[in-house]
């Protein structure tokens, strides 16, 4: 017979109660009933946000004695393709982005092209969905200005961005919408704290729309997309984190 | 209750009216889920700034690392507490205290967002009939004799020797329920909401006198935490309140509205 302490027992009778709240709470989670209700709230967060929000209320801009000290690199840090470290050996001087999909002429532009295009320059706050902050200045071609230069057709209702950094072997991607493509501060920067964009953070091209979250704003952009639907993009969820754990497509909050 | 004037002990009375009862559940389930998948999203990062930005290379004010807690100069050591190891990660706060058990910020956020609306539109409602029926006034205003410091010190004294009010003096909040309480209702609740939408990019550009009320987001981020703490410090300290003071007759008053008064000791 084997004799258990009375403090073994409710030790062990409380580990086994503990263990089965812990899994009757995984049950409620992974329940599609329970998600498709988290889901509706969701897509309640977004409209209410896109009520109170003017289209073009600007995220707030800051001043250079407000950055960050130093700007801290997250992600993918270096795509490290061959490819892609041929570009960085050459300055990307060969490097072209693409600018397709819905859209009447599509374009391929190198980085000399962008940079001699109108800019926009911009100190604002990078947002981790993690919960960590920091402030950088941003200098690039607003996106709204290429998407017209490209000629959006009237079916377009999202802009894909194609990267060059691989993530589990997949390219990253991400998509916004026409409101945020359109918004002001929305562009394609190629300058960072005064400086050239560096790998780190991106280089040659990286996206900031700044009413959103970090992972939104994708680095190494290669291609421009216009397309009428998610649907065919990765999983169908808009972009690599979407698809991958379930981040929230709209990353306002 | 019979023809008399005023109720005794063990008398029934009347004493949480329907929208009081109804937010009471409705808060309690939205502060308990959102209590838990915040702690969730703290995990993702269990470092707590102050000021416009704050990552890994500034200077925190509070970061939980493994086994210890380190609030400005004091570390405390926390073993099996606070960062602990859980599915081969170091996690700030422990499965069985987050929503949900295991690391995942994308579904903590799915339920904390859900569950914010849960606590907003009932806590709004809340609100608006408390001012307008004067629930407020009536219930929860200290009068000015309850504020001077011998009737606080008198209540504080009765309640540390656990001797809690009866007969007709059961029937209204005590002052120490009115602070408790007034504390929740127009200081931590307001704070967690107003300082959860500061967190939000969007929210910041829609509202931009969010960030200089808080003084940042880094800073909104810590005052949401701080309140959220003192929600968790609340509730424990209520649902003590709620064991002694008769588990039965407390809860049954909070789903009925009838309450039986405690009877007076005998004297």
């Amino acid at each position: 017979m084997i004799r258990l302490s009375r403090r073994r027992l409710i030790g062990s009778l409380g580990a086994g109660a503990g263990g089965l709240l812990l899994s009757g709470c995984d049950k409620i989670n992974s329940s599609p009933a329970v998600q498709s209700l988290l889901g509706l709230g969701e897509k309640a967060t977004f409209r209410a946000q896109r009520i109170v929000s003017d289209r073009a209320a600007l995220a707030p801009e800051y001043t250079a004695s407000d950055m960050s000290p130093f700007f801290r690199t997250n992600g993918n840090r270096d795509p490290g393709t061959p490819e892609y470290d041929t570009h960085v050996a050459n300055g990307f001087a060969d490097w072209q982005l693409a600018v397709d999909g819905l859209v009447a002429n599509p374009l391929s532009l190198s980085l000399a092209q962008i940079r001699s295009l109108p800019r926009r320059t911009q100190i604002t706050r990078h947002d981790c969905v993690e919960g960590w902050s920091a402030i950088g200045q941003w200098t690039g071609l607003p996106l709204g200005m290429l998407l017209k230069q490209a000629g959006l057709r009237s079916a377009a209702r999202y802009v894909v961005f194609h990267c060059a950094d691989l993530s589990r072997g997949v390219p990253y991607y991400e998509s916004i919408d026409l409101i945020d493509a359109f918004h002001p501060q929305t562009i394609l920067a190629w300058g960072m704290n005064g400086q050239t964009l560096d790998v780190g953070h991106g280089a040659p091209l990286r996206l900031r729309v700044e009413r959103q979250l970090g992972y939104k704003q994708a680095k190494y952009v290669m291609r421009v997309e216009a397309v009428a639907s998610l649907a065919g993009i990765g999983g169908g969820k808009g972009g690599y984190w979407e698809d991958v754990v379930g981040y929230q497509w709209y990353a306002g909050i | 209750m019979d023809e008399r004037e005023t109720p005794r002990g063990g008398d029934t009375v009347y004493r949480h009216r329907l929208p009081v009862r109804l937010w009471h559940w409705a808060n309690a389930l939205a502060v308990f889920v959102m209590l838990m998948s915040g702690l969730m999203i703290f995990n993702a990062h269990p470092h707590l700034y102050w000021g416009q930005y704050g990552a890994n290379y500034d200077h925190s004010w509070l970061d939980i690392t493994p086994g210890h807690l380190r609030i400005g100069p004091l570390t405390i050591p926390t073993p099996h507490l606070l960062g602990v190891q859980s599915g081969g990660r170091t996690v700030a706060f422990p499965p069985w205290a987050t929503i949900p058990t295991h690391y995942d910020l994308a579904g903590a956020r799915q339920w904390h967002f859900a569950f914010a609306w849960l606590l907003v539109v009932p806590g709004l409602c809340f609100l608006l009939w408390g001012l307008v029926r004067r629930h407020f006034w009536r219930d929860l205003a200290p009068g000015r004799e309850e504020l001077t410091p011998r009737h606080l010190w008198h209540d504080i004294s009765d309640h540390a020797r656990l001797r809690f009010p009866t007969g007709e003096a059961a029937r209204r909040y005590n002052i120490l329920q009115k602070i408790a309480y007034g504390m929740v209702i127009f200081v931590l609740l307001p704070g967690v909401v107003l300082t959860g939408l500061t967190m939000s990019p969007g929210m910041d550009a829609a509202w931009p006198w969010l960030l200089h009320l808080f003084g940042g987001r880094p800073s909104a981020r810590s005052i949401h935490f701080l309140c959220a703490m003192g929600l968790a410090a609340f509730i424990l300290i209520h649902l003590l309140m709620v064991v002694l003071a008769g588990p039965i007759n407390e809860v049954r008053s909070m789903i009925t509205g009838r309450y039986r008064l405690p009877r007076e000791k005998a004297e």
